[in-house]
Formats: structure tokens, C-alpha cells, sequence
């Protein structure tokens, strides 16, 4: 077998493409479900900063993952309210109010980064803990399986759970049906006595505990550190990758390993002599294509519906 | 006096959202500077302090200007088309190998920089008509169209010029040197104030005419405004949409290449340089009317200006202009802010005038 065909479909590359999922599966989640909402959320980029940064600074200071955590998904959701108060109440455009908040993430992080260690870079002066690997006894008498899964970050199992916690709350929940309900049609859903507002601040505050789980993985899991705008526009690919899936629980978890494989790809291909660039280039296009076919076919629905 | 507050409502809240930001900026150097008069000093008079720090302020705002307005003409018909960033890049990077490639006709400098800012114009404008395209023809998103092709244009970009036009000699990524004779001249001695700075002020007049003077204008502005009366009334929506967004995309386009003309004279940017967002603030604070843009571009150019000093002579990092920026925009793009400041006047307003009827009749 030629070699670049068989570092593809080695395990070293499929478990690296979960690896690399991750961080796109959890933001991917969290812009699906405000999506559903009737919400397009562009902050997740800002939510997963802030989150990120929060974890690795609490978790130097208390010694703690647990509070870490908790402290990270509060960030999270802190970020995601503003963005909720100032759209939903104070009538802000919810993509200029995003925009706002993606920026003040990114230079709230560094600023205080620099305040506490010194630091504008990165805060590996920081003695900061990470999520543990996990290891299954069962998944190690199985061959390709266990080399694929096995030995993961605790999160990247997180992440397949919530993505089963999406299809749960979104299908299974009064408060997912109110979620559809509101985003289908919010005049509709009123009427029948459902507060517009609140469900759509729910959704964003759903959204901003994804979103927070995305950031903790990249400085507490993928990495060991705060790095300056280390989310890298994983926010704006999560949008990409939900599109892609048409918002749904599986379809939003193909979207996002999707980009998994195409990073892991260019990890592959460097010693290829094979243009990055253009391999990196391909999800942005696909995303641009499904996306363009799945509103064409939406709004002719509509139109076919209106008749 | 009130009805004055009421006249100019928007500007005085934008004031005030700026003055609010100034405030938390005095609040944050007293807490976190050792020595907070000092720094309050570098970032408010800092910019003003040398003739090259004035510079760089203008230098710092011409790209700012071409991305403002590339953002305000569809932003004006209310299609958030956040392309600019992506358009600026990648007709910069084409716009350069067209330089190069046509270097070999040894044309006379004038006509070689109109021929190349041309191309770049025209480029900036083609990858502007992909989403409005899409977006008109389609109705896909134009938020997540304009976000995934500014990763386009940037990978597209970087492929051209590390593949085709690297100047292997550099010990960086970077095109080769422009030709001398397609510089735009920087003419004012100890800064880098080139052309483009008056390109790009000639951009904001003639955006400006084009917006409130002209047919397509007053169509952008009444799909903006109201996209259904602006239908039914007969106004070609499709035509508006596409036609918004490849006009914005020229401007960035050649917003572009002047920068790179003007400053770099190659093109060397590693990552997206973020004048497009940029673009995005100074479009909000400017409530996307290009001669307020030119101001707020100078405004957040003084304010980065400001926190650079800040950043250079005290503890105080640059970021903290970020900060205070997110803050501004936040408060003036909150439709409601101050909103019941202005019912209060506007129902006190009204009482007066039927207390005045009253008493007349």
C-alpha cells in the first residue's frame, strides 16, 4: 500500500482525528442550539476564550478540576447572557453585539493574562492542571477500535455524550420542543403562551456551556495552557460545521469530524510535499456548497408551503 | 434643549457610549498601573505627542476607511456581510502577482499603479459577488457565506504566494519586492502617510455621493430600511443585494492593494491582518454613513495609537484598548440604551405642546 494511503487509514490517524474534533463538537453544539432557537450565535469564538483562560487561571489557583470547571462553565455562560441581555433586551443586532463580545474576549484574556502572569504569550508560567486520559479495560482486547478509542481525554468522551445530551434536551425536553417551536416560529409560539425572550436566552446559555466545555478541552486537554487566541477561529468553524449538519444532533457531530479529518490531514501530509493550503481550503468550500444547496431547498419549501 | 437632545439623539448616544469607555479606561489604569496619571497621560495625549505618533494615527486609519466603508454599503441594504476582512487579503495577494507579472512591460509608473489598483478594485468586487450571489439567488446566510470565504480567500491567498511568488531570499513568507515605479508615494517627511490616505478619502466623498445621490444608493438604503415595502414597491431586491455587496467588496479590494502599495511593498502578511473587523466597528460607531466612518476610523486609529504608547512606556498592556472598544460598540449598537432617557424627553415634549394647545384653544 502506497504510504500516504496507509497513514490515513492507520488508528494513530483516526484517534488523532478525534483529538482534533473535539474542540469543534463542543462549539459545533453550542451554535446548533441557539441556531434552533432562531439565534445565529457568532460569539462562541469569545465564549471558548474566555472559558479556556478561566480553567487554566482557576485551576493554578484552587488546584482544583472540579472548580476549574465550574468556574470555566460559569465564564461561559456569563459571556453568552451579555450576548442574550444585550440582543434579546436591549436590542442589540445579536451579530454586532457578537462581534463586540468575540473582541472583548480576546483582549480581555490577554490583558489579564498579563496582569496575573506576566505574560502575553502564553501561561506556561502558570502551574495549571489538566483533564486526565482514560483507559478502558474493554476497549484493549479489541484491535482497531481500542487503538482508535481508547486512551482519549476524558473530554473528547464528554464531547460524544453531549452530543447524545443534544439529541436528549433538543428532541426529548418540553423545553427542546419550545426551542424548535420558537425558532420555526416565534409569533406562532407566543400565541400559544410561550415567553419568546426566555427560551431564546435559555438556548444561548445552553449554547455558552457547550461552548465553555470546547474551551476547557483546548487548554486543559489538547494543550496545557492559555495561548493568546488559541481558539484560532474554531468559533466561526463550529458554524460551519453545524451548517453543514443542518443544526441535527449527528449531523452537527459529522460536520465537526469532518474538520477533524482535514486537520489531522494536514498533519499527515506535511512530509507529502502536497500544497496545506489547499486541503485546508476544502471544508470552507463544502461548508459554502451544503450550505448553499440546503437554503436553496429550504426556501423552495417555504415558497411551496406559502402557495 | 430637549429638542435638541431629541434632534441629535444618535450622535449624543454614541458620545456618551464613548465617554462611558473612557471612564472604565480611567477606572482600569488607576487600578491595575502603579502609576495611573502617568499612564492616563500616555494613552489620552500620548498619540498627540510626536509628529511620526500622528502618523502613524493616519497611516493606522487609511485601511480602516477602505474596510469601513467596504462593511457600510451592504451593511446599509441590512445584509451583514463581514467579507471585507478576507476581500482585503486576497485582493492584495492577487493584486501583487498581478504587479509582478506585468512588471516586465516597464510601464510608466502613473499608469501602472491605476492599472493595478484597478485590478485590484475589480477583483475585490468579484469575490464580493460570490455572497451577494448566494445570498440573493440562494438566500443562504450571508454571516456564515462571508465567514467561510474570508477562510477561502485566506488560504487561497497564502497557496499564491508561497507557491508562485515567494521571495525565497526573505527568511520569511513573504512575495517578492514591488517594483519602485508602482509605490504610492509616502509624502510627508517622519511618518508613512502615503496616497492611499487621500485615495481613501476620495473613496469616503465618492461612497458618500453614491449612497444618498444616487438611484442604487437610495435602493440599498430603502431595502435596508424596509425590505418588504422596498419590494413591493418594485425596487429589483436581487440586483441590490449582489450589487451591495460586490461595491463593498471593490472598496476593501482596493483598500488592499494601497496598503500594500503604500507601506509594505510586498505582500508579507502571515494571518489576516483584522482590518476587515475593523471595518465592522468603525461601520457601528459610524452608523454606516461613510463621512462619520472617516471619523470614527480615526478615532479607533488614535485610540490604538494610544494604548501602543501605553503598551511602550508603562505596565499597562495594549489589549486594554480592546477592551474599552468591545465596550463602545456594545453600547451603541444597544438599540435601547438610553432609549427611556429619550421617551421621558419625548413624552415631556408632547405634554408641553398640548399644554401650548390647551391654552391657545
Amino acid at each position: 500500500m502506497n504510504p500516504f494511503l496507509k497513514s490515513i487509514f492507520s488508528t494513530s490517524f483516526l484517534f488523532s482525528v478525534l483529538r482534533v474534533a473535539t474542540p469543534i463538537i463542543f462549539p459545533a453544539l453550542g451554535v446548533a442550539i441557539s441556531a434552533l432557537s432562531g439565534s445565529i450565535n457568532i460569539a462562541l469564538e469569545g465564549i471558548m476564550l474566555v472559558s479556556a483562560f478561566t480553567g487554566v487561571i482557576v485551576s493554578a489557583f484552587t488546584q482544583n478540576l472540579w472548580i476549574a470547571l465550574f468556574s470555566a462553565i460559569l465564564a461561559g455562560v456569563f459571556i453568552a447572557s451579555i450576548l442574550g441581555y444585550f440582543s434579546l433586551k436591549l436590542k442589540a443586532d445579536i451579530i454586532l453585539a457578537a462581534i463586540a463580545l468575540n473582541l472583548f474576549s480576546s483582549s480581555i484574556t490577554v490583558f489579564l493574562l498579563y496582569i496575573i502572569a506576566h505574560d502575553k504569550g502564553v501561561s506556561s508560567s502558570l502551574k495549571s492542571l489538566v483533564f486526565p486520559s482514560v483507559k478502558f479495560a474493554f476497549l484493549e482486547k479489541i484491535p482497531i477500535l481500542g487503538g482508535i478509542f481508547n486512551n482519549q481525554n476524558i473530554l473528547v468522551y464528554i464531547a460524544f455524550l453531549s452530543v447524545f445530551v443534544y439529541y436528549l434536551i433538543v428532541f426529548h425536553t418540553p423545553l427542546g420542543l419550545k426551542i424548535r417551536a420558537v425558532g420555526q416560529n416565534p409569533e406562532a409560539a407566543s400565541s400559544v403562551g410561550v415567553d419568546v425572550v426566555k427560551i431564546k436566552l435559555y438556548a444561548l446559555i445552553l449554547s455558552g456551556v457547550f461552548g465553555a466545555l470546547g474551551g476547557v478541552y483546548l487548554s486543559m486537554g489538547y494543550v496545557s495552557w492559555f495561548g493568546r487566541d488559541m481558539t484560532a477561529g474554531r468559533g466561526f468553524i463550529a458554524i460551519a460545521a453545524s451548517s453543514i449538519g443542518g443544526n441535527l444532533p449527528l449531523g452537527t457531530f459529522f460536520g465537526s469530524l469532518l474538520f477533524g479529518v482535514v486537520y489531522a490531514l494536514t498533519n499527515f501530509l506535511a512530509p507529502l510535499n502536497i500544497p496545506s493550503e489547499i486541503i485546508q481550503v476544502i471544508p470552507y468550500i463544502v461548508t459554502i456548497i451544503v450550505l448553499t444547496f440546503y437554503s436553496a431547498r429550504v426556501s423552495k419549501e417555504k415558497e411551496v408551503g406559502e402557495e | 434643549m430637549e429638542k435638541f437632545v431629541l434632534k441629535y439623539f444618535n450622535l449624543l448616544r454614541t458620545i456618551i457610549a464613548i465617554l462611558i469607555g473612557f471612564a472604565i479606561s480611567v477606572l482600569i489604569l488607576v487600578i491595575v498601573s502603579t502609576s495611573s496619571i502617568e499612564s492616563i497621560k500616555y494613552l489620552f495625549l500620548g498619540p498627540f505627542m510626536s509628529v511620526s505618533r500622528i502618523g502613524n494615527i493616519i497611516e493606522l486609519a487609511t485601511p480602516i476607511i477602505f474596510c469601513g466603508i467596504a462593511i457600510a454599503i451592504p451593511f446599509q441594504a441590512s445584509q451583514f456581510n463581514v467579507g471585507a476582512e478576507g476581500t482585503f487579503f486576497i485582493s492584495a495577494a492577487f493584486g501583487t502577482a498581478f504587479a509582478l507579472i506585468i512588471q516586465k512591460l516597464n510601464l510608466p509608473g502613473f499608469i501602472y499603479i491605476v492599472l493595478v489598483l484597478t485590478f485590484a478594485t475589480l477583483f475585490g468586487g468579484f469575490w464580493g459577488f460570490i455572497p451577494g450571489y448566494l445570498k440573493a439567488r440562494f438566500k443562504a446566510n450571508m454571516v456564515v457565506l462571508t465567514l467561510m470565504l474570508n477562510y477561502v480567500a485566506y488560504f487561497l491567498s497564502i497557496y499564491l504566494i508561497n507557491y508562485h511568488f515567494r521571495d525565497k531570499s526573505a527568511g520569511f513568507l513573504t512575495s517578492y519586492r514591488l517594483p519602485e515605479n508602482v509605490f504610492l508615494k509616502q509624502f510627508i517627511p517622519n511618518t508613512r502617510i502615503h496616497i492611499g490616505f487621500l485615495i481613501a478619502i476620495a473613496s469616503v466623498f465618492i461612497a458618500y455621493y453614491f449612497l444618498y445621490h444616487t438611484t442604487l444608493g437610495y435602493e440599498i438604503r430603502m431595502v435596508g430600511f424596509n425590505f418588504n415595502f422596498a419590494k413591493y414597491s418594485g425596487i429589483n431586491v436581487f440586483k441590490v443585494i449582489v450589487l451591495s455587496s460586490v461595491i463593498g467588496g471593490s472598496f476593501a479590494g482596493l483598500g488592499g492593494m494601497a496598503e500594500v502599495m503604500g507601506i509594505h511593498r510586498r505582500f508579507l502578511w502571515q494571518s489576516l491582518p483584522g482590518y476587515g473587523w475593523d471595518g465592522v466597528v468603525v461601520a457601528i460607531i459610524g452608523k454606516n454613513n461613510p463621512i462619520l466612518i472617516m471619523f470614527a476610523s480615526l478615532f479607533l486609529a488614535y485610540l490604538r495609537i494610544g494604548g501602543q504608547v501605553l503598551n511602550l512606556l508603562s505596565d499597562v498592556p495594549f489589549e486594554m484598548v480592546g477592551v474599552i472598544e468591545s465596550i463602545i460598540i456594545l453600547l451603541i449598537t444597544a438599540e435601547a440604551f438610553l432609549e427611556n432617557v429619550k421617551y421621558r424627553i419625548t413624552v415631556k415634549e408632547a405634554e408641553k405642546e398640548a399644554f401650548k394647545n390647551e391654552s391657545l384653544s
